[in-house]
C-alpha cells in the first residue's frame, strides 16, 4: 500500500524537473538532426535525394521496436509484480509506439516507390512492421474496452506479452527471408556498414526521437495519474456518509472487516 | 538548379523527400499536442475536484 502511493508520488516530482530538460532536449537535437539530414548530408550516389528518408525511416523504425519492447517489458512487470506504475507506463507508451510505427511504415512506402517501383510490397520485412502497428492498436483498444482499468491493463499486457514473438521476426526478417528490404547497415555484427556522413545524422535523429519518447511518456503517464485521481475524487464525493465511516473504522482498526 | 530551388527539388525526388518529413512532422507534432491538451484537461479536472470537496 505503501509502495502504491508513494512510487506515482516520487514519479511526479521526479518526471516534473525531467519533463522540460528531455523535451527542449528533443527540440534542440531534432532540429539539428534536420539541418544535418536535409542540408549536410550528401545524396547517395545511387539513391540520390531519397537517401534523406533514411534519416526518418530508420530512427522512426527503431523507436517502434524499442517502445514495443519498453511495453512488453512493463506489461510483465505489471502482470508479475502488479506495479501499478508499470501499467501505466504501458498504457502510455503504446501511442507513441504506434506514432513512430506509422511513421515508419508511411516513409518507407514513400521511399520504396521511386527505389523498388511499388509503395507496398507483401514481403517479410513490411508484413511484419505492419502487424506491429496492429499490436498497438489491439493494445490500445483492449485496455480501453473494460469500464475497470485493472482488467483492461490485465487483459491488454497479456496482449503485449505475446506480441513479443514478433520482434525477432521483424528484426531478422530481412536475413531469414528473400525480401527487397535490404539488410541492416547499422546494427549487424561487425559493426555499421553506412558512410560516417550519413551515420552522424542517423544518430543525431535516432537521439531526438528518444528524448522526444521520454517526453511524451512522462506527460502521458501524468495525464493518466491525474486521471485516476480525478476518478477517485469523484467517487468519494458521490458516496460520502457510511462510506467515509467504514474508511475511519479501517485506519483505527487495521485489518478489520 | 542550385541554391534554394536546388534544395527544394531534392535532384528530382521533391515529391517523396518533402511528404515523408511533413507525415513525420503531423504525427509527431499531433501526438505532442493531444498529449498536452489532455495533460491539462487531467489537471484542471483534479483541481476542480479538489475545489469542490478539498482533502481532508
Amino acid at each position: 500500500m505503501i509502495n502504491w502511493v508513494a512510487n506515482p508520488a516520487r514519479f511526479t516530482r521526479l518526471s516534473a524537473r525531467a519533463m522540460p530538460w528531455c523535451g527542449w532536449g528533443a527540440a534542440a537535437v531534432t532540429a539539428a538532426g534536420l539541418y544535418w539530414s536535409l542540408v549536410l548530408a550528401p545524396p547517395d550516389y545511387q539513391q540520390g535525394d531519397t537517401v534523406r528518408i533514411m534519416f526518418i525511416h530508420v530512427p522512426a523504425a527503431w523507436m517502434a521496436l524499442t517502445v514495443y519492447l519498453f511495453l512488453a517489458v512493463a506489461s510483465a512487470v505489471a502482470l508479475v509484480w502488479r506495479h501499478p506504475l508499470a501499467e501505466i507506463a504501458a498504457r502510455a507508451a503504446a501511442p507513441i509506439g504506434a506514432a513512430f510505427t506509422l511513421i515508419c511504415l508511411a516513409t518507407g512506402s514513400l521511399w520504396g516507390r521511386p527505389m523498388w517501383g511499388a509503395w507496398w510490397v507483401w514481403d517479410a520485412r513490411l508484413t511484419s512492421v505492419l502487424v506491429l502497428f496492429f499490436l498497438y492498436l489491439g493494445y490500445i483498444t483492449l485496455v480501453n474496452a473494460f469500464d475497470d482499468p485493472a482488467r483492461g491493463g490485465k487483459t491488454g499486457s497479456l496482449l503485449a506479452l505475446v506480441g513479443v514473438v514478433n520482434l525477432p521476426i521483424i528484426k531478422f526478417s530481412v536475413d531469414w527471408w528473400n525480401t527487397l528490404h535490404q539488410p541492416a547497415s547499422v546494427m549487424r555484427i561487425g559493426g555499421p556498414r553506412i558512410d560516417i556522413a550519413m551515420l552522424v545524422p542517423l544518430v543525431i535523429m535516432a537521439v531526438g526521437f528518444l528524448l522526444l519518447f521520454l517526453t511524451l511518456l512522462m506527460l502521458r503517464m501524468r495525464t493518466i495519474l491525474n486521471e485516476r485521481k480525478a476518478m477517485a475524487l469523484r467517487l468519494n464525493a458521490e458516496a460520502p456518509g457510511p462510506r467515509s465511516v467504514q474508511e475511519r473504522a479501517m485506519v483505527v482498526h487495521p485489518g478489520a472487516g | 538548379m542550385s541554391g534554394i530551388a536546388g534544395f527544394f527539388a531534392m535532384g528530382g525526388y521533391a515529391e517523396f523527400v518533402w511528404p515523408a518529413y511533413g507525415v513525420a512532422l503531423v504525427v509527431l507534432a499531433g501526438l505532442t499536442a493531444h498529449s498536452w491538451r489532455r495533460y491539462r484537461q487531467s489537471v484542471l479536472a483534479v483541481e476542480r475536484l479538489q475545489r469542490t470537496r478539498p482533502s481532508r
